[in-house]
This record gives structure tokens, sequence and C-alpha cells, in this order.
């Protein structure tokens, strides 16, 4: 068996791939489902009746879907530049904890100065707790994928730390949750009595923005050049510390913005469990778009629906919503597959194939 | 007598035809040279003998017998040997150790370094060969290195050697030493497959030629019947026109380098020691040397990837020592990379996105602003391919995809159109073929004629020689003085290039060359 480089990549195949990544982890997961014991068409169904089947489920699937457009935003962005941002997650808390230490009293504006205040907060915090990692790294050397990571459980802590001590909210009846955020400033819903909020339309900007900041900008390219030959990049005069910054400011404070929409749109109030890993699972849905902005868009959708899906499907059948857990890591495994066979090729025992392979190649 | 047949052997990668039917045979005691230019599919047809890489089609037969497709271990039981352009020792091992290094069985409790010891000091004096086996490999000049490569593949009872391009690292005054030990193993009836692309080494060495292009083979003559001429003709398939170079009146200073200091730690050891060097308009001065001398440092130093620790460094008599590269870019400084693959391009971007790679911010015909004028960045990328002449599809395709002559092309286009003052080119036309060899010499001739200095860093004594006005020769970072291209010949610069001295009168003379330290 070989594997031989494609010169060209047909467009199709890029279409293509993602889908049979898509197919391949549904059969995947059918397998398990027919472990439980139920019919994995009827748990497919299920698992579309509760991401799509009503009004409520639609607004549930995209109130999911805007944490993870985000902090996919905040994976791809970073991951262009070959910087490896895992601590989306810590990023995300920091956001979190930042407003609702200035958005809960302390700071009050009206409505439209306040939310983006807000956001703005929060993308500073973000950034900020990011640039401990960016200056180990360009400093010292030290790998950034460390120290994002272990980053993660040092913030998750100190908010802990924060929710049962000095930001504990004393209407709380003893839950270990902050005090709610300010009513100037929190986001106005898009659908009346859903949790779908203002957050979205955020995060699609925030999408095509990225998106126009890498098509049609010099910090774009240079991001682009440096992720994609590092080497070139230097000898071009683009700085490679100055980009790692500047990817790190973008990646962090979009997931800063994540944590800032969970708390100030969805919730309310920060609790430890306003992410259940939206910050990993934003790497899984950077990989599926192939860090592509705005394929970030859909393969939040994608994700966010398996999960709500996968819920409603426990709930109505029993069978583990882990399931969804499942599913996105196979898609996500099947999607790196997909891709390799999009540059490369396999040749089976060349061997056997002889003269009639040369003349298939040629024609 | 026939030892090796190879019998209509074909191969292809993907589309690409790497070998058509290529069939020849191999006597006992001759020396046969695989000539070919660069992709012409030499390398890949010795890689199927040597059994790295099975053949479409076609056999090859060692002794009368058929060998095994894809098997490197029949290769090696049967007496074929190969010595890579790149080698393959581990430098913290002795001569000794690298040798017996897998010839030993796994299981094996004790080694018999005697036996090997003894094995060793027979194939020497058999072969002629002259090497201190408990001496470090990383102790060892790269001639040395090479003859530590050839005595592997004799221990290992070697019949057949091949040599992939056994004179790409060496001085001119090593390549006579190895060529002197080939005559010896030939006689004792060793044969030899070397493949090369310079002419005269071929024909000083071998018996008989076989000439690959782009894959066919074109000729199998005996090396008697033919001269220089009909051999380069055969090779690049028609009749090879080089540029020429007239001497001009220099004009004002373009670059100046004096008493340049690079440091490569806090423990002072020298990258490059007391530069000197002026270059004027009008002008192309040639860096020889061995690869591993400084070059790179130098290159760097004048990029401004590298910052000089003392000394001074100017271009058009400004003060350059800290200022960054796109600074520098911005008094004209046009720059050829060494590896053009890796420092060149950005192989999975497009080919208008690397044309403007290293001015992008800096002309404002690329960019307004932040913002990146990409259709009138196009048209511009477009205008650039036409004058250029780069052979591509469409500017959208990735740049990796153009061949190695296309990809120099691009980064002529992106250098070449700020009209430079001062082109830093080095190792400009390596692994090039002759078409797009002469296309970069006469680049690099119309901007000396322009008014630019051509600074032009080469292992490639020929180019030099042809090329250049002056020449300074790199050796463990120390540069020597320039000396007229008139007073020098390929064996002047090889001795300068080993560290030995000329005299400094009309007539050059040797004055030391005795002590032949040599570079790591």
């Amino acid at each position: 068996m070989q594997f031989e480089a494609r010169e060209h990549t047909p467009l199709a195949f890029l279409l293509v791939v993602p889908l049979i990544a898509v197919l391949c982890s549904m059969l995947f997961a059918s397998l398990l489902i027919m472990w439980a014991g139920q019919s994995p068409l009827q748990g497919f169904a299920l698992i579309f009746e509760g991401a799509f089947g009503s009004t409520f489920a639609i607004t549930e699937t995209l109130a999911k879907t805007t944490p993870l457009i985000f902090t996919g935003l905040a994976a791809a962005i970073a991951f262009k530049a070959k910087f490896w941002n895992i601590g989306g997650e810590g990023q995300l808390y920091c956001g979190a904890l930042a407003i609702t230490w200035l958005g809960t009293g302390m700071i009050d504006l009206p409505p439209w100065l306040m939310i983006p205040f807000l956001i703005m907060v929060g993308m500073i915090a973000g950034a900020t707790i990011l640039m401990l990692p960016v200056f180990l790294k360009t400093q010292l050397k030290v790998d950034e994928v460390v120290t994002t990571l272990l980053l993660n459980f040092i913030i998750l802590l100190f908010v802990g730390y924060c929710l049962e001590g000095p930001l504990k909210d004393p209407m709380s009846m003893g839950w270990p949750q902050a005090a709610p955020i300010i009513d100037n400033g929190i986001f106005p819903q898009l659908i009346e009595r859903s949790r779908l909020h203002i957050g979205l339309i955020f995060a699609l900007l925030a999408a095509v923005i990225t998106w126009a900041i890498f098509r049609f900008t010099l910090w774009g390219f240079e991001i682009r050049a440096q992720g994609l030959n590092a080497t070139a990049a230097r000898h071009a005069g683009i700085k490679p510390n100055w980009t790692i910054l500047k990817v790190a400011l973008l990646s962090g404070g979009l997931a800063g913005l994540a944590g800032v929409s969970e708390v100030a749109g969805l919730k309310g109030y920060l609790t430890l469990d306003i992410s259940p890993g939206y910050g990993y699972t934003g790497i899984a849905v950077a990989m599926l778009a192939n860090l592509h902005p705005l394929g970030v868009i859909l393969s939040a959708l994608f994700l966010a629906s398996i999960f709500v899906g996968a819920d409603f499907m426990g709930r109505s059948i029993g069978v583990p919503n882990f399931i969804a857990d499942i599913m996105v890591a196979t898609s996500v495994l099947c999607i790196l597959i997909g891709l390799l066979l999009c540059k490369y090729r396999i040749r089976f025992n060349p061997r056997l194939s002889k003269t009639s392979s040369v003349n298939r190649e040629v024609s | 007598m026939v030892i090796l047949e190879i019998d209509k052997i074909s191969k292809s990668f993907a589309s690409v035809v790497a070998n058509k039917e290529i069939s020849f045979s191999l006597n006992q005691g001759e020396i046969l040279a695989l000539l070919g230019e660069n992709g012409a599919g030499k390398t890949t047809l010795m890689n199927i003998l040597f059994g790295q890489y099975s053949a479409d089609s076609g056999q090859i037969k060692a002794w009368g017998k058929i060998l095994p497709a894809n098997s490197t271990d029949a290769a090696l039981k049967v007496g074929i040997g190969m010595v890579h352009q790149h080698f393959t020792l581990a430098e913290n091992m002795t001569v000794l150790e690298n040798v017996m290094l897998g010839t030993q069985s796994l299981f094996s409790l004790r080694s018999d370094t005697r036996a090997a010891r003894a094995k060793i000091t027979r194939i020497c004096q058999t072969m002629g060969l002259s090497i201190a086996v408990d001496s470090y490999v990383s102790d060892l000049a790269i001639g040395e290195r090479q003859r530590v490569e050839i005595l592997k593949a004799l221990y290992r009872d070697a019949k057949i050697l091949i040599l992939d391009e056994p004179t790409a690292v060496l001085t001119p005054q090593e390549v006579e030493g190895l060529f002197e030990m080939l005559r010896n193993m030939q006689k004792s009836g060793l044969s030899v497959i070397i493949i090369s692309h310079k002419l005269d080494e071929i024909l000083a060495i071998s018996q008989s030629i076989v000439v690959l292009r782009q894959g066919e083979q074109v000729a199998k003559i005996s090396t008697s019947s033919v001269d220089r001429g009909e051999l380069a003709e055969l090779i690049v398939g028609k009749k090879v026109l080089q540029p020429i170079t007239h001497q001009l009146p220099p004009g004002e200073p373009v670059l100046h380098l004096k008493d340049v200091n690079l440091f490569k730690d806090s423990k002072g050891k020298y990258q490059l020691k007391n530069i000197n060097l002026i270059l004027h308009e009008r002008q192309i001065i040639g860096i020889a040397g061995v690869s591993g001398n400084g070059q790179r440092e130098l290159a760097e130093v004048i990029s401004g990837i590298l910052k000089i620790n003392s000394g001074s460094f100017e271009i058009l008599q400004r003060d350059c020592r800290s200022l960054s590269i796109k600074q520098l870019r911005k008094l004209k400084v046009a720059r050829i990379p060494e590896d053009r693959h890796s420092a060149g391009i950005v192989g999975d971007m497009s080919v208008w996105e690397n044309l403007m790679l290293e001015d992008l911010g800096a002309d404002p015909c690329w960019s307004w602003g932040f913002w990146i004028k990409r259709a009138a960045a196009k048209t511009r990328a477009e205008q650039l391919i036409k004058k250029f002449d780069i052979r591509c599809a469409n500017m959208q395709m990735p740049a990796k995809l153009l061949s190695g002559g296309n990809i120099q092309k691009l980064i002529l286009a992106r250098n070449f159109q700020l009209e430079p003052k001062l082109v830093l080119a080095n190792q400009p036309v390596r692994g090039l073929d002759e078409g797009a060899i002469s296309f970069v010499h006469q680049q690099l001739i119309d901007a000396k004629a322009g008014g630019s200095g051509v600074l032009l860093i080469s292992e490639d004594l020929d180019e030099l020689l042809r090329l250049c006005d002056y020449v300074q020769v790199m050796h463990n970072g120390e540069l020597s003085k320039a000396y007229p291209r008139e007073a020098l010949t390929p064996k002047l610069l090889g001795i300068l290039m080993s560290g030995g001295q000329l005299d400094t009168t009309d007539t050059p003379q040797i004055l030391s060359s005795g002590s032949q330290i040599n570079a790591v």
C-alpha cells in the first residue's frame, strides 16, 4: 500500500468529504443504537425531531449553535496560523467571569452601550489570558498546547473559587452561582419565550468578519502565510511573533465572546456549568469545517443539532445521549481521514497493477 | 562479462513518467555513467535497482538471475551497494561502528569487532582506501565521510557500487581523490554506476554513458566516442546557448560590508568572521565555497534575517545593521533564496498570492492600507506572469504545483519587478534544467546591465567563472579577498575552498595548501 500525492484535488471531493464523514459517523452510531436495543432509523428520526422537529427544538439547536460558532472560530483562526490554542474553554470562562465582575451592578449603562461594553470586556478578558501562553511561546519557546490546555483547569478552579467566595450571589440560597447580569446588559431575545438570543446574530457576524479578514486583509494574508509556510513567511519579512500575537488576540477574544454570550444571553448569571466543554468542542467544529470561517457556521449547527437531538432521543427511548459525543468524535475522525484522501491517493500493491495502471494514469 | 542487465524498466508516478523502457547492461570492472538533467529519471532508476521502488514493468537481472523487485535486502545480498547523495551516517559513532551498523544479528550478544576490523583493513588495502577506522564521523571532512559510505557498501561485499551525485559536495581536489579511488576499485573488479550531471567529470572517469531525458533513454554510448558538446546536446535535446556577460564600468558601491562578525552564541563561536566585501553597480561578485561555510549566514545577514554582532553593513551608503526585512526590502534589495520551496514560496497559496508575498503592505500596487486590492493585484500578477513567462494553468493554482524552473521564475518576477539596486542570488540555478538556468542567468546579466549590483552565491564553479567579475571564497566563516575572474581556474578556487592560500602576484601560484584543513 502506498500513498501518492495528488496534484489536483477535485472540487467535488472537498464537498463530498464532509457528507461522507457525517454518514460514516451515523453508521457507527447506528451500531451503538442497535446495541442499546433500539432501531437506528427510529433513533435518527428522533435525533432529527429533537433538533428540528418544532419551533422550540429549532430555537434550542440554534441557541446551542451560538457558542459553538464562537469557539469554533477561535480554534479555526488559531489553527490557521498553526498556533494550537486548546484553551478555548478557559478563555470562555474568563470572558464570562469578567462580565460578571463588571456587569452585575458595578457599571450601569443604557442597553445600547452596556451590551457592546460587555462584549468588549469579555473579548479583552479572553484575549488577555491567552497572552501568558503567547509570552511563554514567543520568548521561551514553551509549547502552547501544554500551556493553553493546563490553563483551562486553573481558570476553572479560579471561577469555582469566585463563585463560592467573592462573587457568590447572596440571594442564591447556597448555590454556587454569581449575581445576575443587570437588565441593561442582558442580550435581547430573538424569538419570544425561547432561549434564542441576539448572540446568534453576533456569532454569524463574527464568522463573516473573520472570513473577510482572511480574504481581504493584510492580517489574514500574513496569518495564512505563516501557517502554511513559516520559513517563507519569515523570509518575506512577516514577523512570526507579531503574527502569533494578532492570532491570539483574535482567537482569545472570540472564545471570551462565547462566555459573554452564554452568561449575558442564555443564562443571565455565571455558574460553573455554563459550558459543557464548548471550548473543546470548538476544536471539533473547526476541524469539521476544515478551518473555513463560514464552514464553521455549518459545522457548529451540525454538532449542536446532534447534541440537542441526542438528548431528545435519550429522553424518548432511553438510549444514552453519550452517543452524541461518539458521533461528533467519529465524524471528526472521518473528516480528517477524508481530507488526507483529498491530498493523497492510496495505491494498493503497485506490483500487481503493472502496465495497466500506467495507461490509466496517462489517460 | 555482463553482470547486470536492466531490461525495459518503466515507472511512473501518477501522470509523470519517470522511466520509460530503459535497458542497458553493466560489465564487470566497468564504470558506467548515468547522465541527465534533474528530473530525467536517474535517481528513480537507481532506486528501482536498489529495491526502494518497484518498477511498473520490466526486470533486472544480476549475474543472470532475476532480482526480486522492491527488496533492498535482495539487492544488498547479490552485491549491489548504494551511496546516496545525502549521507546516512551516525555522527556520534566511530567509522568502525558505522560500518558494522546493521550487519550484525539483532540477537547476537557479542560483537566481533576484531573480525570486522580485519575485514576493513583488507578492503582498504585492496581498494586503496585510506581511512582512520576509530575516528568519530563528526570529526571527518565531507570527502572522508563519503569514503566511509563507500566502505560501508564494500564491507557488505558490494560488487556493484551506485554513486548518486558523488561530486556534488566535493571540492575539485577531493573529486580527484575520489576518482583515483574509483579507478583502483575498478582494477580489482568492482563495477560502478555513477550518477551525475557534470559532463567533464563523467568524461574523465567513465567508460560508457547512458543518457536519460524526461524518463527516456536517449543514448547508450562509449565515452571515447563522444565529446562534451555532443553530450550536452544529448542531455538537453537541443543546442544550449550560454548567456554571455561583458565587463561594464562599475558605478557607486551598492553593498559594503566591513569587518562583519556574527557569533553563533554567547560563547563567541564565529559564524562569520571579519567579512569584507564591496559590491558596485554594474558588477557581479561571486561567493564560492563548499556549502555550510557561512554562505547561508551571509545571505541571511544581507536579507535582514540575522543581525550582525559587530562591523558595518551598508547598502547604498545607508547603515543597515538594525533594519528589518521589510525596511531592507524598501531599499530595493532583491533576494533569491537558497531553498526556493521552503523559503521562496508558500506552496499552498496561489500563484498570484505568492507574487505579492514579499511586498504586500509596502507596495501600493497590491494593497490599500490594510486592504488587499484583489482585482488590481490579480491584474498585476497577470502582467508579471506574462512578462516572466511563468507557465501555469491559471494564477489560482497552488504555487507548489509549478515546476522548479517556474517557481524560480515566480521568485524572479517578484523580485525584479521592483527594479532592484542589489540582487542577492543564493544558489539561483541549483536543480534547474538547462532552459531555466539560461533564463535565470540572463536575468542576472540584465540586472547588472541595468545598473544593479549582483551578489551570486554558488557552489557551481563553472557558473561563477562564467558570470562573475570578481569571486570571493568562503571558508569556515571567513571570506577571501576578491579575485578577478581572469585570474582564477576551478583548480585555484578548489584550493581556496579548502582553506588554502593563493599568491597575490599577477600569476597566481599555490602558496600554502599543504595544511588542507577541510571544511565540515
